[in-house]
C-alpha cells in the first residue's frame, strides 16, 4: 500500500521555495557584505537590500520608504499591536501618535501571534475587544461597528484566514476605522501573492507580510508602514531599517522574498484560475464520493486554494496520519494534533460543533498542485475516510461510510 | 530512515495501519458485556465490548471502537490484545502505562490519548459484574471527579504529579483536564499543589 506519489496539501502551512528563488538566493550567497558597511562589500550587499524593497514596494503599492524588513509575519504582527502598548502607556513623541486611546479591536480568527499579542495588551491594562465572526468566518460587521468609538486607537483584522481562507473586506473594515479616527492594520500574510493586494487602494497604515507561504524562504518577512504613521520599533539597538527594526539585515531572505514576488507578479493571476478550477474538482469529488461532510469558510469568498472541510465521525488527526501514509499532507483543527489540546479556535469562532472541528482537515492547493495530484486526493480520501469511519463510534449508527 | 518517516514507533504504525479485533458488528458479536467512555463533544470516544468465560472468568474477546487519533486507534488496538486471556480481575488493572509500554512508545503528549481504552475496558468488566450477581465485585472508586467532561479524577492527578506534572499545562498534557469546558480548572490546580506539596515539598 506504500506508494511513492507525494502530494502537498499544505501550502498555507509552508511553501516549497521557487526555482528561481532558489537560484537567485545562491547567487546571493557570493554577497557577504553587511549593507550597513561603507566599503565596497557593503555597498554591494545594500544594492541588494534596496532593489529588493523596491520590488516588493511595487508590487503593494507602496513607497520603497514605507517597507520594513522583518524576520518573519509573526514579527511584523507583534510589532504593531506592541507599537500600540507603546501608545497607550508612554509619554510618546512620534507625530500621529494616537496616545490616550486604550482601546484595540481585532478578531476571534487572528493567528495566534496576533491574539497572544493583543491578550498581552489587555494584561497591560488595554481594552481588547475580540469581534465574532458568522459561520462562514465573515466578521460580525454590527458588532465590529458597535465596539469601534471615539476611544478605539488600533485596529487589526486579517486579511485572508489561514484555516478556511474566508476574506475579509479589509478597505470596507478601514474607510469605518478611519472615520473613527483608528490606525488600521491588516495581517496580509496569506493573502499578498495570492490575490491583488494594493496598499494605497485599501488605505491601510500597517500590513504584515511573509516569505515562506508564497515560495520564497522562511525567516523573512516585512511590515508596510503608512508614511507619516507613528511606528516604534520593537527590536530596539540599531539603526538599521531607517531605526525602524534593529538587527543586521537578512540579505539572503530579502533577495528571496524580493524574487518569490517577482514571480508572484508573473505567475499570481494564471494560477488563480487553475487552482481555484482544481479545488471546485477536489470539493466536487468529495461531495459526490463521500457522505456526511461539511465545507468550512466562505463558498466563494475565499482564498482560491483553500479547502476546509469537516469529516463526521471521523478524527482529524487519524485521517492525517492515515493520509500521510498514502504520501498526502493535509493539516487538521483537531484537538489531538495541537499542543494546546483545544480544537481550532478559528472553526469554534464560526460555530461548528466540536464534534466537526475535530474530523476538520484542511486542504491548501499550491503551484505545482496537478490534476493527477487531485485525483489521486480523491481516491485515497475515499478509502481513508471509510476507514476511519468503520472504527469510529460516531458512525455505527445510522451513518454508512 | 522509518523513524524520520513516521510520528511514531513502528509498533504504533503497525497498530494504527492495522487495528486488531475492531467492532464491525455489534448484534452479531453477543457481547456478554460493554463499557462506553469519553464524549464525542471531547474528541474522543471509547466503546469496548468483552466476552467472558463465566467459569474461569477470564475475558475470551474483546473488541472496541474509537472516535479518536491515531494514538487513540493504536493503544487501543494493543489492549484488546492485551486483555484477551487475561482473568478479570488482572484485566481490570491493565494500566495506560502498561499499554505504552507494549506499544514501545508513545510521545508524551499523546499519552492521553491512550488513557480512555484501559477506562472503557474497567467500565466493560464493571458493566459484567453488575449484570451478573457480583455487584459486590464491582471496584467502588474511592476517587472522586474532578472534571466533570471528561471523568478525571483526583487519583489521575496524583498520578500525573507523581509522573511529572508541575504545572497546569503539564497536567492537561497528562490528563486532557480541562480541556472541554475548564470549569475545573481552580479545583484541579488547587489539588496538584497539594500533591506536589505531599511529594515534592523538602
Amino acid at each position: 500500500m506504500l506508494t511513492n506519489r507525494k502530494v502537498y496539501l499544505d501550502h498555507n502551512a509552508t511553501t516549497p521555495i521557487h526555482p528561481e528563488v532558489k537560484k537567485a538566493m545562491v547567487a546571493a550567497m557570493a554577497t557577504f557584505g553587511n549593507p550597513s558597511s561603507l566599503h565596497e562589500y557593503g555597498r554591494v550587499a545594500r544594492l541588494l537590500v534596496e532593489d529588493s524593497r523596491a520590488a516588493l514596494a511595487s508590487f503593494i503599492g507602496a513607497d520603497p520608504k514605507e517597507v520594513v524588513f522583518m524576520g518573519s509575519g509573526s514579527e511584523a504582527n507583534n510589532t504593531v499591536l506592541n507599537l500600540f502598548s507603546c501608545a497607550g502607556f508612554r509619554k510618546c513623541e512620534v507625530v500621529g501618535c494616537s496616545l490616550g486611546k486604550k482601546e484595540v479591536i481585532t478578531t476571534k480568527i487572528e493567528h495566534p501571534c496576533v491574539l497572544e499579542s493583543a491578550a498581552c495588551l489587555a494584561e497591560r491594562g488595554a481594552v481588547v475587544h475580540f469581534v465574532g465572526v458568522d459561520r462562514y468566518g465573515k466578521i460580525n460587521l454590527d458588532e465590529f461597528k458597535q465596539k469601534l468609538s471615539e476611544n478605539t486607537g488600533l485596529i487589526s483584522i486579517m486579511m485572508a484566514n489561514n484555516e478556511i481562507g474566508t476574506l475579509q473586506d479589509v478597505k470596507e473594515l478601514c474607510r469605518i476605522s478611519h472615520a473613527k479616527g483608528a490606525l488600521f492594520h491588516t495581517d496580509a500574510v496569506q493573502a499578498v501573492g495570492k490575490i491583488p493586494v494594493n496598499v494605497k487602494d485599501l488605505d491601510v497604515d500597517y500590513l504584515s507580510l511573509s516569505g515562506h507561504k508564497i515560495y520564497g524562504p522562511k525567516g523573512i518577512g516585512a511590515l508596510y508602514v503608512k508614511k507619516g504613521v507613528q511606528f516604534c520599533p520593537f527590536i530596539c539597538g540599531g539603526h538599521q531599517e531607517h531605526g525602524r527594526r534593529a538587527g543586521t539585515e537578512n540579505t539572503l531572505g530579502i533577495v528571496g522574498l524580493a524574487k518569490a514576488i517577482e514571480m508572484r507578479k508573473k505567475e499570481m493571476i494564471g494560477e488563480h484560475e487553475r487552482v481555484l478550477k482544481l479545488k471546485m474538482l477536489l470539493k466536487q469529488g468529495i461531495e459526490e464520493n463521500i457522505p456526511d461532510v461539511q465545507f468550512n469558510g466562505h463558498p466563494t469568498d475565499s482564498l482560491a486554494g483553500t479547502l476546509n472541510v469537516s469529516f463526521l465521525g471521523a478524527e482529524g488527526e487519524a485521517i492525517l496520519l492515515y493520509l500521510d501514509l498514502e504520501g498526502i499532507a493535509v493539516s487538521t483543527g483537531s484537538a489531538c494534533a495541537s499542543a494546546s489540546l483545544d480544537p481550532s479556535h478559528v472553526l469554534t469562532a464560526t460555530g461548528i460543533s466540536q464534534e466537526q472541528a475535530h474530523g476538520s482537515i484542511r486542504m491548501s492547493l499550491g503551484r505545482e498542485t496537478s490534476l493527477e495530484d487531485i485525483n489521486y486526493v480523491i481516491k485515497k480520501l475515499i478509502k481513508v475516510i471509510k476507514h476511519v469511519r468503520k472504527i469510529s463510534t460516531v458512525a455505527s449508527g445510522d451513518r454508512h461510510g | 530512515m522509518d523513524n524520520i518517516n513516521w510520528l511514531y514507533s513502528d509498533k504504533v504504525k503497525d497498530h494504527f495501519m492495522h487495528p486488531r479485533n475492531v467492532l464491525m458488528d455489534e448484534a452479531g458479536f453477543q457481547a456478554d458485556a460493554r463499557g462506553i467512555i469519553g464524549n464525542i463533544k471531547c474528541g474522543d470516544e471509547m466503546l469496548m465490548l468483552i466476552k467472558v468465560d463465566k467459569e474461569k472468568m477470564v475475558i475470551t474477546d474483546c473488541k472496541w471502537k474509537t472516535f479518536g487519533c491515531a494514538s487513540a486507534i493504536a493503544s487501543t488496538s494493543v489492549l484488546s490484545e492485551m486483555a484477551i486471556g487475561k482473568t478479570l480481575d488482572e484485566a481490570y488493572k491493565i494500566t495506560s502505562h502498561d499499554i505504552a509500554k507494549a506499544l514501545g512508545s508513545l510521545p508524551e503528549h499523546k499519552i492521553h490519548c491512550s488513557v480512555l481504552g484501559d477506562k472503557a475496558l474497567r467500565a466493560a468488566i464493571n458493566d459484567y459484574y453488575m449484570h451478573n450477581g457480583m455487584e459486590e465485585k464491582v471496584k467502588k472508586e474511592k476517587e472522586h471527579i474532578i472534571c466533570q467532561c471528561l471523568g478525571i479524577t483526583d487519583k489521575e492527578i496524583e498520578d500525573a504529579v507523581l509522573e511529572g506534572a508541575h504545572t497546569y499545562m503539564e497536567l492537561q498534557e497528562h490528563t486532557k483536564i480541562g480541556t472541554v469546558c475548564g470549569k475545573c480548572k481552580e479545583k484541579s490546580i488547587e489539588l496538584m499543589q497539594q500533591y506536589m506539596d505531599k511529594y515534592f515539598k523538602k
